[in-house]
């Protein structure tokens, strides 16, 4: 068995992520904190956007969380579907309401943020319309998860659809772009070094990885709960068989 | 392979044209849905010609959605995926004949309604070549795009509604590029380059779209 056939499977989960989860909750707690308190504090205001900046510090990595979350998702899908490993597709499913809240916290607070910056409070632009895409998307996942009555065959379907949504992503991303765009490009992750002040930097980054460890801590608790569902379910359909 | 490939699509074809409902209906729905835009955004020749690429599009994409029910569910409730299944023919293959017949029974004769609609809404004559143009390489698209949530769906009570949940964000792409190839047109611009986007969106979902949908089918027949 190689080692992340040893790493799904159920019982050994239960017993590394009782240790991870700990760990991941107060580094996460840690992270914002700190992020939080340098952003909202110690960092400069913007020379044109004044104190509005601020609300970057959560805007910016509840959208890369957004993303990341989905490539986790249709990452533990392609697992599910090619080696059939159990804990994958639920792995999946305990990511999608995450995910999910992500984008629209990242859909809200760039609301919140385009009201005074762009005198409106949502524009048909290309990344706020792919956002909403992939809000959408997120929903199809789970309603279709849901809406088999045999939860492995929900989970399948749903697995499917997250990789269908995976190849369609890019594609909707470009031709949105394409369509219209009026959000400024990116300017943390560039070839040449990122285009931003350390002093905003610095809380940027502490705040990304806060919500890394914030969505690892609540995927993992969310998955402990499903395992242990799925155990108390079994031990119910053994308890029925018996009498 | 050929022969089993058409003897499915003439199938197909037959059960949708002697059952009638289907390619009526969807024409119906789609007569309906453009004619009520004028009744919402007021009867003003201009308003209604300039929005008419956007609302004819729209109404197709909707139509078309509404349509997938049918692509496999009455052949999974009586059985018949289950024979077809087991035909020598790849899944793959098959699912891609079931999607050719449903777009032949109801994304050909939305096409055949367009131009009337465009009489209707005003659209000026330069921009309904390149109408017609867009919907006959997008309306395969949908189509695919469509099988991939029809297949997921099966086996789902009121799957219909969910279908349209799953497939209406994938089809974003489709809509861009139709409504942006008639814009173009109408603007006297060369509309080969959205022409050519919906071409390669059909050809990448012709490739990859029967792949998804016989997993979702075979999903289907496991249990």
């Amino acid at each position: 068995m190689s080692w992340w056939h040893r790493l799904a499977s159920p019982t050994r989960f239960m017993s590394y992520s009782a240790w991870v989860l700990p760990i991941a909750g107060w580094l996460a707690a840690g992270c914002i904190g700190v992020g939080l308190a340098l952003g909202l504090f110690a960092s400069p205001a913007d020379y044109q956007q004044g104190e509005t900046v601020r609300i970057m510090y959560v805007h910016v990595p509840a959208a890369w969380m957004a993303l990341f979350c989905y490539s986790a998702m249709a990452a533990s899908s392609a697992g599910y579907l090619i080696w059939k490993q159990p804990l994958a597709e639920l792995a999946t499913r305990a990511t999608a309401p995450v995910g999910a809240c992500f984008t629209a916290i990242a859909l809200v607070s760039g609301s919140l943020w385009g009201q005074p910056m762009w005198g409106t409070w949502w524009v048909w632009d290309a990344r706020l319309t792919s956002a909403l895409v992939l809000f959408f998307l997120y929903l199809g996942y789970m309603a279709l998860a849901e809406a088999f009555d045999d939860p492995t065959r929900g989970g399948k379907a749903a697995s499917i659809l997250a990789l269908v949504g995976f190849v369609n992503v890019p594609i909707v991303k470009f031709s949105v772009d394409w369509w219209n765009t009026l959000h400024q490009p990116a300017s943390v992750v560039k070839l040449d070094g990122p285009a931003i002040d350390p002093a905003m930097l610095v809380p940027l980054l502490l705040m990304a990885a806060g919500f890394t460890f914030y969505a690892v801590a609540v995927v993992i608790l969310r998955l402990r709960a499903m395992v242990l569902e799925r155990k108390i379910q079994a031990l119910q359909r053994q308890l029925a068989e018996a009498r | 392979m050929t022969g089993a490939f058409l003897a499915i699509v003439g199938r197909d074809l037959r059960l949708a044209f002697r059952r009638g409902g289907d390619t009526g209906s969807v024409v119906a729905f789609f007569v309906i849905t453009v004619t009520l835009f004028p009744f919402g955004v007021g009867p003003e020749p201009n308003l209604i010609a300039r929005i008419a690429p956007g609302v004819l599009w729209v109404a197709a994409l909707l139509a078309a959605t509404l349509s997938l029910d049918r692509l496999f569910r009455a052949d999974h409730e009586d059985g018949s995926l289950d024979l077809l299944a087991l035909s020598p023919l790849p899944l793959e293959v098959l699912v891609l004949a079931k999607t050719l017949a449903h777009w032949l029974a109801t994304g050909v004769p939305l096409l055949v309604a367009t131009p009337l609609l465009a009489l209707l809404l005003n659209l000026p004559l330069q921009g309904w070549g390149v109408l017609l143009a867009a919907l006959a390489l997008g309306t395969p698209s949908l189509s695919l795009l469509g099988a991939i949530g029809a297949a997921l769906t099966l086996g789902v009570r009121r799957g219909g509604v969910l279908v349209a949940l799953l497939v209406l964000p994938l089809a974003v792409p489709v809509l861009i590029f139709g409504v942006a190839a008639v814009d173009a047109a109408l603007m006297g611009l060369p509309a080969t380059t959205p022409l050519m986007a919906l071409g390669g969106l059909l050809l990448a979902a012709l490739v990859l779209a029967p792949w998804a949908a016989a997993a979702g089918v075979r999903l289907s027949l496991e249990s």
